[in-house]
C-alpha cells in the first residue's frame, strides 16, 4: 500500500514536534526514518498508526485521504505499529496475546486462530510455541509475535519503532529476513532508527529528521558523514569548556560491569577527578542509563568495583552513596525527582538533615525562600511543584542537593530547557566543580557533551568506549560513535 | 483565590443537599416520613443524657480508627484491615486480662497492660499486612482484607473454643470479667472518661505527627513519591512499615478499649465496623486530621440515632450506614466535579 503524508504538524505544548512533514513511501519498499532522540520521528510514526492525531495535515493511503482516530481504526486500514517496547500482555499466552486485538463476536475461535498462527510462524521462520507465556520470551521474540498478529490483523503498513533495540546479532538478522521478505509480498515498511548501520544494510531509502523538520531523503550507496551532518545539523561551536586540573580521585570505577533483561554493559573503569566533568554520550537506551545509575547505587552491579572517596561502595544502596556525598538528579523530574502535592518548603525540609523530631516550618521557609533567591526559581516556599515549569522544577532540584558533593549524577540535566535555563543550570553546575565536586551527566544532545564534558564515554547497544578526551573529538566524531560507526579502534584496548 | 472558596463550599453543600434528597427518597420509598425519621435521629442522638453518652462511647473507637488511618493514607497505603487489627487488639486485651485476673496484681495495672497488650496485638496484626506489601509484593487491599477474614475466624474459634463460658460456647461472646477489671467509668453510665480521653489525645497527637514532625513530612513524600522520596533520602519502605505499625496500634487500641472500656469480655464481631467507618470519615474529611474529631462525632451520632429509628419505623439500623455511605461518595464526587469545573475554566 502506497503510504503518503501531507505536510503534518504537531506541537506539544511550546516543542514543535512535528513541522511541515511531507513524505511518500511507495508499496513493496522498506524506507528508513532516521533521526536523533527527539527528532519528532515517533511523534510521525504514532500519527500514521493513530495513536495521536496531528494538528494539521493529512495521510493518503493508495491514493485515497484517510481519517485514522485510533490504533484499531488504523489497523482497520491497514496500517499496524510495532513498538519499541512490543505492546502485550506478558502474563498471557502467546496465542491470547495473537488473538487479543482481533475484532469478531463474543466467542474467539482459537482453532482456527492458531492455524494461522502457525501458517504465517512458517512462512517468517519464525519458531514460536503458540502455548509459551510471553514472559517467557525475549524481546526479539516477542516482535516477532507482534509482526504475525499485525499481519494477521490485515496490516500492509508496517512500522518498526527502533526494532533492533536489545536484540540478538542473529535475532535481527532474522528479523530484516522478515522485513525483506514483507517487502516483496508488496507491504509497505517504514523502520525507524538512530542506527546508521541498520538503516545502511537494510533500508531501499532514507528519510532524515531533525528537531521536528524532515532535513532530506537519501538513497544507496549512504555515506555515513552525509547522514551524520543530517542527523545532527551543521558543525558545533566548542566555546565554554575549561580543561581541568587533575585533581584527587573522587569517582573509581574498575571494570564495572552492570546489565538488565536487554543490556549488558561490561568492564567499565574509569577515574573521575575532583572538578571534572564526564559526558556519557550515545542513543537512548545504549547503557548509559544503566551506568549512570549503577554508580549510584540505583541499579545492581554483576561485577568490578565502585570507590567513592576512598571508600568502596560496591553493592552498597542508594543510600550508603548519599551519605558519602552522590547525589543523582533523574531526567523525569515529576516523576522520580520531586514529589507532586508537596510544596519547595516541604521538599526543602525534607532533603535537609533532621535536626531532631519537630519541624521549624518558620526556618524551613526561611531556608527555602533564600534557595529560591539563590537559584532564581520563579516560584514561592508554598507553590506545588508541579506548578513550576520545567527549567524551574530543574533548579529546584539542583537547590535540593546537599554541600558538599563528591560526585553529582545527572541524566538528561537541560532536556526539554529552553537555552536561559540550560545556560543557567550549567553555570551552576561548573560552580559546583570548582568545589571540587565530579560530574558525570547523560545527555542526547552532541552540542552539549562536547561543549561541557573533559571526556565522554560513547555508548552503542552496551559497548562503552574508553573515556574519551573531549577536547580532541569533534561532532561527526561523536555522531559516528553514537550511530555505531567507527569502533574498530576501540575493540582491543573495549573499557580501557 | 476568595472566588475559589466560595466554589468549594457551593460544591460541598451542594454534595451535603444530594446527599440528603436521595435518602429522603429512600425513607419515603419505604413509607417512613422523612422530616419525623430525621427528627428522630437527632433525638435518638442527643434526646437524653444516656443517649449523648452512647455517642460518646461510640465515638472513641472511631476517632481511634480514623487517626490511625490517616497515618496509612499519608503514606498513600491503604489499610483496609483495620478491622481485623481491632479485632486483634481485642483479642491480645482479652488474652492479657484473662492471664491475670486471678492473679494478686492491682487491677489497674492488669488493666493497664491489657491495653497495651491490645496495642501491641494491632500492632502485630497491621505489620503482618505491611510485611505482606512490603516483602511479598502482595497488594495492602487484599492482604488487609484476608487478614480481617482470618481475624473475624480467630474470634469465633476463641469463643466457641479454648475461651468458651462455662457450659457451652455463644454468640454473646466469653464470660464476662469482674468489675474490678472494667475500665472506670462515670457514676451510672458506661462513659469511661480513659478511654474518652486516649482517643482525643490520640487524635491531637496524629494531628502534630502529620502536620509538624520529620517522620510525619518523609510519611507524606513516601505516599506522594515513593521514588522521589527515596532519592532524597527516606528510607522508603520502613516508613510504609511504620505507618502500619502506628495506624495498627491506634486500632489495637480501639479494640482493647471495646474490651475494657465496653462489652468487658471477647464477642465475635466485636470491632462492629469500626474500622471501615474510619477509612470513610478519613475519605469524607479529605485526610485533613484537624476534622476528624467533628465528623467522626457526627457519624457516632447519626450511629446512635438511627437506632431509634428501627424501634419507631422499624427501620433496620443499618440505615444511618445509607447516610454516611451516600455523604462520603457524594462528596467525593462533588470533589471530582470540583475540579473539573476548575480546570474548565
Amino acid at each position: 500500500m502506497d503510504v503518503e503524508l501531507h505536510s503534518i504538524y504537531k506541537t506539544f505544548g511550546a516543542v514543535h514536534a512535528n513541522v511541515d512533514i511531507s513524505l511518500r513511501v511507495p508499496a513493496g519498499t522498506i524506507r528508513g526514518i532516521l533521526g536523533e532522540n527527539g527528532a519528532g520521528k515517533s511523534t510521525l510514526m504514532k500519527i500514521l498508526s493513530g495513536f495521536i492525531r496531528a494538528d494539521k495535515g493529512e495521510i493518503f493511503l493508495d491514493g485515497r485521504p484517510v481519517i485514522i482516530h485510533s490504533p484499531a481504526d488504523a489497523i482497520r486500514h491497514g496500517v499496524g505499529m510495532l513498538h519499541q517496547d512490543p505492546l502485550d500482555f506478558p502474563p498471557m499466552r502467546l496465542i491470547d496475546n495473537f488473538i487479543a486485538g482481533h475484532e469478531g463476536g463474543l466467542f474467539l475461535n482459537r482453532a482456527a486462530a492458531a492455524r494461522d498462527f502457525k501458517r504465517l510462524a512458517e512462512q517468517f521462520g519464525f519458531s514460536l510455541n503458540p502455548d509459551a507465556y510471553v514472559d517467557s520470551l525475549t524481546v526479539g521474540e516477542r516482535q516477532q509475535l507482534e509482526i504475525l498478529r499485525l499481519l494477521w490483523l490485515g496490516a500492509r503498513v508496517l512500522i518498526f519503532d527502533e526494532p533492533t533495540t536489545g536484540i540478538s546479532a542473529s535475532q535481527k538478522e532474522k528479523l530484516f529476513a522478515a522485513l525483506r521478505l514483507l517487502a516483496e509480498q508488496g507491504k509497505t515498511v517504514l523502520f525507524v532508527s538512530h542506527k546508521l548501520e541498520d538503516v545502511e544494510g537494510l533500508c531501499h531509502r532514507v528519510a532524515v529528521l531533525r528537531q521536528g523538520h524532515l532535513v532530506g531523503e537519501a538513497g544507496p550507496p549512504y555515506t555515513t558523514e552525509k547522514l551524520v551532518e543530517m542527523m545532527f545539523g551543521k558543525t558545533i561551536s566548542m566555546a565554554g569548556r575549561t580543561p581541568c586540573e587533575a585533581g584527587d580521585v573522587t569517582l573509581g570505577l574498575c571494570k564495572l560491569s552492570v546489565e538488565d533483561y536487554r543490556l549488558k554493559v561490561r568492564d567499565v573503569s574509569l577515574d573521575a577527578h575532583c572538578g571534572e566533568v564526564v559526558g556519557l554520550a550515545g542513543m537512548e537506551g545504549s547503557g548509559q542509563g544503566l551506568f549512570l545509575r549503577a554508580v549510584a547505587g540505583l541499579a545492581r552491579t554483576v561485577g568490578g568495583r565502585i570507590v567513592v572517596g576512598g571508600k568502596d561502595l560496591t553493592g552498597k544502596s542508594h543510600h550508603a552513596f548519599k551519605r558519602q556525598g552522590v547525589a543523582f538528579l533523574p531526567a523525569a523530574r515529576l516523576e522520580e525527582g520531586l514529589a507532586v502535592g508537596l510544596n519547595l518548603t516541604e521538599h526543602f525540609v525534607l532533603a535537609e538533615e533532621a535536626p531532631g523530631f519537630f519541624i521549624n516550618w518558620e526556618q524551613g521557609k526561611a531556608l527555602t525562600q533564600k534557595r529560591i533567591e539563590d537559584f532564581n526559581i520563579h516560584g514561592t516556599p508554598v507553590s506545588p511543584v508541579e506548578s513550576l515549569s520545567g527549567g524551574n522544577q530543574q533548579r529546584a532540584l539542583l537547590a535540593l542537593l546537599r554541600v558538599p558533593l563528591a560526585l553529582l549524577l545527572l541524566e538528561h540535566p537541560t532536556r526539554g530547557l529552553d537555552v536561559e535555563s540550560t545556560i543557567y543550570i550549567w553555570s551552576k553546575l561548573k560552580e559546583r566543580c570548582t568545589q571540587g565536586t565530579s560530574i558525570l551527566f547523560i545527555s542526547s544532545d552532541l552540542e552539549e557533551i562536547l561543549q561541557y564534558s573533559d571526556r565522554v564515554l560513547v555508548f552503542f547497544s552496551g559497548r562503552v568506549t574508553p573515556p574519551l578526551d573531549a577536547g580532541a573529538l569533534t561532532s561527526d566524531k561523536l555522531g559516528e560513535l553514537i550511530g555505531g560507526k567507527g569502533w574498530e579502534e576501540f575493540t582491543s584496548g573495549k573499557g580501557a | 483565590m476568595k472566588k475559589n472558596i466560595w466554589i468549594n463550599i457551593g460544591f460541598q453543600a451542594g454534595a451535603l443537599a444530594l446527599a440528603l434528597l436521595i435518602t429522603t427518597l429512600i425513607l419515603v420509598a419505604v413509607g417512613a416520613p422523612p422530616f419525623k425519621a430525621y427528627v428522630g435521629i437527632l433525638g435518638g442522638a442527643f434526646g437524653s443524657t444516656n443517649k449523648l453518652v452512647a455517642v460518646l462511647i461510640s465515638w472513641s473507637p472511631l476517632l481511634l480508627t480514623t487517626a490511625g488511618v490517616l497515618i496509612t493514607f499519608s503514606a498513600g497505603l491503604w489499610n483496609i484491615g483495620m478491622e481485623g487489627q481491632m479485632t486483634l487488639g481485642a483479642i491480645f486485651a482479652t488474652w492479657m486480662l484473662r492471664l491475670l485476673q486471678n492473679t494478686a496484681l492491682p487491677p489497674a495495672l492488669i488493666i493497664t497492660l491489657g491495653i497495651l497488650a491490645g496495642v501491641i496485638g494491632g500492632a502485630l496484626w497491621a505489620s503482618l499486612a505491611g510485611a505482606l506489601k512490603t516483602f511479598g509484593g502482595v497488594n495492602e487491599i487484599f492482604g488487609g482484607l484476608g487478614l480481617n477474614f482470618v481475624s473475624t475466624a480467630l474470634t469465633i474459634y476463641l469463643v466457641f473454643g479454648p475461651w468458651k463460658r462455662p457450659g457451652t460456647g455463644s454468640m454473646s461472646g466469653t464470660q464476662p470479667f469482674s468489675r474490678e477489671l472494667w475500665l472506670p467509668t462515670l457514676p451510672n453510665t458506661e462513659l469511661s472518661l480513659w478511654a474518652l480521653g486516649l482517643s482525643v489525645l490520640m487524635v491531637v497527637a496524629v494531628y502534630f505527627l502529620l502536620r509538624g514532625t520529620y517522620f510525619g513530612l518523609r510519611l507524606k513524600a513516601v505516599g506522594k513519591n515513593p521514588k522521589a522520596a527515596f532519592l532524597l533520602g527516606v528510607p522508603t519502605w520502613q516508613y510504609c512499615m511504620f505507618a502500619f505499625l502506628l495506624c495498627g496500634m491506634l486500632a489495637g487500641l480501639a479494640g482493647a478499649i471495646q474490651v475494657t472500656g465496653v462489652y468487658h469480655r471477647l464477642l465475635p464481631n466485636i470491632s462492629n465496623g469500626y474500622g471501615f467507618l474510619g477509612l470513610l470519615v478519613a475519605m469524607l474529611i479529605n485526610y485533613q486530621a484537624i476534622w476528624a474529631a467533628p465528623v467522626a462525632f457526627f457519624f457516632a451520632a447519626l450511629n446512635v440515632g438511627s437506632i431509634q429509628l428501627q424501634i419507631v419505623y422499624k427501620l433496620d439500623s443499618s440505615f444511618s450506614g445509607v447516610l454516611q455511605d451516600l455523604l462520603v461518595l457524594l462528596v467525593l464526587l462533588g470533589e471530582g466535579a470540583r475540579q473539573r469545573f476548575l480546570r474548565r475554566q
